[in-house]
């Protein structure tokens, strides 16, 4: 028997493709396109609900960032402000139109632009976001592959009991109660990080931690986990009987097997990230936005809430679609498949 | 009733004892907390502000000079019972709306599941924060705000679960007679969906209750003169560098808290499924055993016969004495799974080694490749490979053996998807001995990788070299297998069933084209199979294993001639359909009961058997070993 003629598959390729429409034939077109869609409607779903925060107030909006004592005149007067006395779909067309020109507004409190306080305030926001991102994933990558290279096949118990104890409790501390007490433990008693402020590279050691810690305690342990999975595999045995140092094995076998999950999950804990950001800048009293935010809840500046929210959330939706093109490009079998 | 038992047995460990426990301490708390300390730690006193720990406050006084230790305990009420109360909202909202597009179906459910992903971008923390814009700033408004918030994310969980279920055929059978859908929800649906998310939302408060001590410590949550842990840590922080206690107190109390929580999610699920009471390493050493997959599989083809002996190797490659593999039990005694196997392997020869599942043989060859891991327990009295001594053990070979065996022994494995990783190109895998080995350059190892391709008759090896295995048909992927193998000049080719996973004519391409290497290259090939019509055809010698013992080495030809010696090759052979077999009768096959161990085995296999002519053609007084 002929060895090509085992393999059907081969010569019934160039019939099937023939038949494929455009999309199955360019899958990766095909996906950006779907995930690019998804992208902009998720946007579209955010702006119109930032929109509607303030619609959907009970009461008079006007009337509750004045407070009881305003005149009518005056009320009357942030009524128009705010533009609550156009038709709703005129207001929202603007609102629309505001965001294509970056004309968010101005800030009731302070009179400032909201795109202003924005541009002014993000960068300290997204530098503490991304260097907890990215400590959390590499320091995950690392301890969870060997933990789970330690523990495989059930060996070094008393390893993987403590490892699993101490992951778990750093897991379940949350970012605000870890600023807490690494303030109190670095800042206040051992006063090696100063308590709070954005100032040189000692400022950041402290947030940058408390962001990091339970995300990255969580990942590690998905990690681990994984790891464990992986090594059961075939393939694994598979380049074992190659006999390669531990390094490559782990590097090359492994590690490229474990990305597509762990960054799946990561995704999401990323996501809680740039929303613990809010916690942890009030703690260490941090420049970015998640100060402002609160205070403009609290002191119902309506614009700039509505600005920082949709700024907030447009972060997060693409951080998403980063991984999720991420993930493609490390793996598009799995993923096309998926979509 | 199990699923009852499955819960008492849980709540009676270790952890089930510490939940229960940890539960009924803070149910204590929320009821009579603010009953019992409730007047004492509103009372300020401005004679004791913000006191160190004291005999009278044991953790000190705060800024208005209350006890912390007393607010914390009473705070308890507020934060776990606006944590609950979240938490039931949110889940029976969330299953409701998981649920809906089951029952609306078409268009609108399809907008409902992606209104629910959109929902479950966003972190749940922001969606809060987000609607405390519209709800206002109070305890029972944050409250509302974090309900809201876990709604699409616990809506994804039960429209995922819903929905594995609904294609199930006792709901297709409701939905033919004509059941309303909303009815079938709750009666067929729901109640299988239960288990999980019960087990999620007992872990879910554990995040609610931290959440609103977020929004809270944010400001945005409980209201002054009313106080949570959130509204505690809150005043706490500003004045930790004079009372710490006064926010460390309080957000002890929320990490321990949440910990419950988590602890009785951990618990309700080790109860509720029925994988989570195997534990890891259980699992981890069914990983290890042999496959199970030849199991089903069926012996066919040849015939049988009389005695014959293996004629001693001059040359031999591979030479293995006392080999044994155990594996360590729960008592701690050894499970013996080999035996004390011994054989030697010639040059150029190809040896089968056929026996049921379980019965060794594979574990023989992955111990001589030194791919058997501890727990399992490996030993050899010794063993000679290629010119080199071998120590056979748990540990693998040592690294000062790498290029030898990765040069001089090839391996080729069951499954061929299974054995290609799938992240990498099945070129880079082909060429990796090259690198790894044969001190070849990047270019050189991928030009001698397309060559070897080329040699398995890989069509079109340029393009092949890189894509995925995925992209390659099954009997392509263990010819790349092969290729891998031969990148080296392998004087073995150690083969783990390599035909099984495949059909019958990608089978015979394989089969031709290990004995064409054979011949060519005059590597010896060591075949492990379960099917004796392909041992007997291929190979030269053929060695039996029967429950971790070598029983049977023999020639292939004094097999096929009828000469085996042992009653169990013989059963083996006798199990082999021929065209002549009658038919309209069961398949004759060795019971799974049936025990050649002892000297005779005609009884049990006569009792137990239905008579084949096959069967009862057969000489059971043969000596047995």
């Amino acid at each position: 028997m002929s060895a090509t003629s085992a393999d059907p598959e081969v010569t019934a390729r160039p019939v099937a493709r023939q038949q494929e429409s455009v999309w199955a034939r360019n899958p990766w077109a095909g996906y950006l396109l779907r995930r690019s869609g998804y992208f902009v409607v998720s946007l579209f779903v955010l702006v119109t609900i930032s929109f509607l925060l303030v619609q959907l107030i009970p009461g008079d909006p006007a009337r509750l960032s004045l407070g009881e004592a305003a005149t009518p005149e005056a009320v009357e007067a942030r009524r128009v402000e705010l533009g609550l006395d156009r038709p709703l779909i005129v207001q929202y067309l603007s609102f629309w139109a505001g965001l294509f020109t970056g004309n968010l507004g101005e800030s009731i409190s302070s009179r400032m632009p909201v795109i202003d306080v924005i541009v002014q305030r993000a960068p300290a926001t997204l530098e503490i976001a991304f260097a907890a991102v990215a400590i959390a994933l590499i320091v995950a990558v690392c301890l969870g592959l060997a933990f789970g290279a330690l523990t495989r096949g059930g060996r070094r118990r008393g390893t993987e009991v403590g490892f699993t104890s101490v992951s778990a409790v750093l897991a379940v501390i949350p970012e605000f109660l870890a600023g807490i007490l690494l303030v109190y433990l670095f800042a206040v008693t051992l006063q090696l990080f100063p308590v709070a402020g954005r100032s040189d590279f000692l400022s950041y050691v402290l947030p940058v931690t408390a962001l990091a810690l339970g995300p990255a305690a969580s990942l590690t342990r998905i990690v681990r986990a994984e790891t464990l999975t992986v090594l059961q595999q075939d393939y694994v045995r598979t380049a074992r009987s190659r006999r390669m140092p531990a390094i490559r094995l782990y590097g090359k076998h492994v590690l490229p097997n474990l990305l597509t999950s762990t960054l799946t999950i990561s995704g999401l804990l990323l996501g809680s990230m740039i929303a613990g950001t809010v916690l942890v800048e009030n703690i260490f009293a941090w420049p970015g936005l998640g100060g402002v935010i609160v205070q403009s809840i609290q002191g119902k500046d309506y614009p700039l809430v509505q600005g920082i929210i949709i700024f907030y959330g447009a972060v997060v939706l693409l951080i998403n679609l980063v991984i999720d093109i991420a993930l493609i490009l490390l793996d598009p079998r799995t993923a096309l498949d998926k979509s | 009733m199990t699923t009852n038992r499955r819960l008492l047995a849980a709540l009676r460990s270790p952890l089930g004892v510490l939940a229960v426990l940890a539960c009924a301490a803070l149910a204590f708390l929320a009821i009579f907390g603010p009953v019992l300390w409730g007047e004492q730690a509103a009372a300020t006193n401005t004679a004791l502000i913000s006191q160190p720990p004291s005999p009278e406050h044991v953790f000190g006084t705060d800024g208005s000079g209350r006890d912390i230790l007393l607010r914390t305990l009473v705070a308890a009420r507020l934060s776990v019972t606006m944590a609950l109360a979240a938490t039931a909202v949110g889940v029976v909202s969330g299953v409701l709306v998981g649920l809906l597009p089951l029952v609306l179906g078409g268009r609108v459910g399809r907008w409902i599941v992606a209104g629910i992903n959109i929902g479950v971008a966003f972190p749940g923390l922001l969606l809060a924060i987000a609607f405390s814009v519209i709800l206002g700033q109070s305890g029972v408004a944050a409250s509302l705000a974090i309900a809201i918030a876990m709604m699409p994310n616990y809506g994804r969980l039960t429209h995922n679960l819903a929905a594995s279920v609904w294609g199930r055929d006792y709901v297709s059978a409701a939905l033919v007679l004509g059941i309303p859908k909303r009815v079938i929800v709750f009666r067929h649906v729901l109640p299988n969906v239960r288990d999980p998310l019960i087990v999620n939302a007992a872990i879910t408060a554990g995040g609610t209750l931290v959440s609103f001590a977020g929004l809270s410590f944010l400001g945005l949550g409980v209201q002054v003169p009313q106080y949570d842990w959130g509204r505690m840590l809150n005043e706490g922080v500003a004045r930790i560098f004079v009372t710490p206690a006064a926010a460390l107190v309080p957000g002890i109390a929320i990490i321990l808290a949440g910990l419950t929580f988590v602890l009785l999610g951990e618990v309700l699920g080790k109860a509720l499924t029925p994988e989570g009471t195997r534990s890891l390493s259980a699992r981890a050493l069914r990983s290890l055993m042999p496959t199970r997959r030849g199991a089903e599989a069926q012996r066919h083809a040849g015939a049988a016969g009389a005695v014959g002996a293996a004629q001693p190797a001059v040359d031999t490659v591979l030479s293995v004495r006392d080999l044994r593999v155990s594996a360590p039990q729960a008592g701690g005694t050894l499970k013996p799974l080999v035996e004390g196997v011994s054989f030697d392997i010639a040059r150029g020869e190809i040896v089968g080694v056929v026996g049921e599942s379980g019965s060794g043989k594979s574990l023989t060859l992955m111990s001589v490749a030194g791919l058997v891991e501890a727990p399992l327990h490996v030993s050899a009295a010794a063993a000679h490979f290629d010119g080199e001594s071998l120590t056979l053990s748990e540990h693998g070979h040592p690294a000062s053996l790498n290029h030898h065996l990765g040069q001089r022994l090839a391996m080729v494995f069951q499954d061929p998807m299974s054995s290609l990783n799938p992240a990498i190109h099945v070129g880079d895998q082909v060429a990796e001995t090259g690198l790894l080995h044969l001190d070849m350059s990047r270019a050189g190892a991928k030009a001698a990788a397309i060559e070897r391709l080329t040699d398995v008759r890989i069509p079109d090896p340029e393009r092949r070299y890189g894509q995925y295995p995925h992209e390659y048909s099954g009997g392509m992927r263990q010819r790349a297998m092969i290729a891998a193998g031969l990148m080296g000049t392998p004087s073995l080719i150690l083969a783990d069933e390599p035909t099984t996973a495949l059909d019958v004519t990608v089978q015979a391409g394989i089969l031709e084209l290990l004995k064409r290497i054979n011949e060519a290259e005059g590597t010896a090939i060591m075949f492990v199979s379960h099917d004796i019509a392909v041992v007997t055809s291929l190979c030269t010698r053929v060695i039996v294993m029967y429950r971790g013992k070598l029983v049977e080495d023999i020639t292939a030809d004094d097999l096929r001639a009828g000469n085996a010696a042992h009653p169990y090759t013989r059963a083996l052979m006798a199990t082999v359909p021929t065209m002549d077999s009658p038919r309209g009768e069961p398949m004759a096959s060795i019971p799974d009961d049936a025990d050649f161990s002892g000297t005779s085995p005609i009884g049990v296999i006569e009792e137990l058997v239905p008579t084949t002519e096959a069967i009862r053609q057969l000489d059971f007084e043969g000596p047995t070993r």
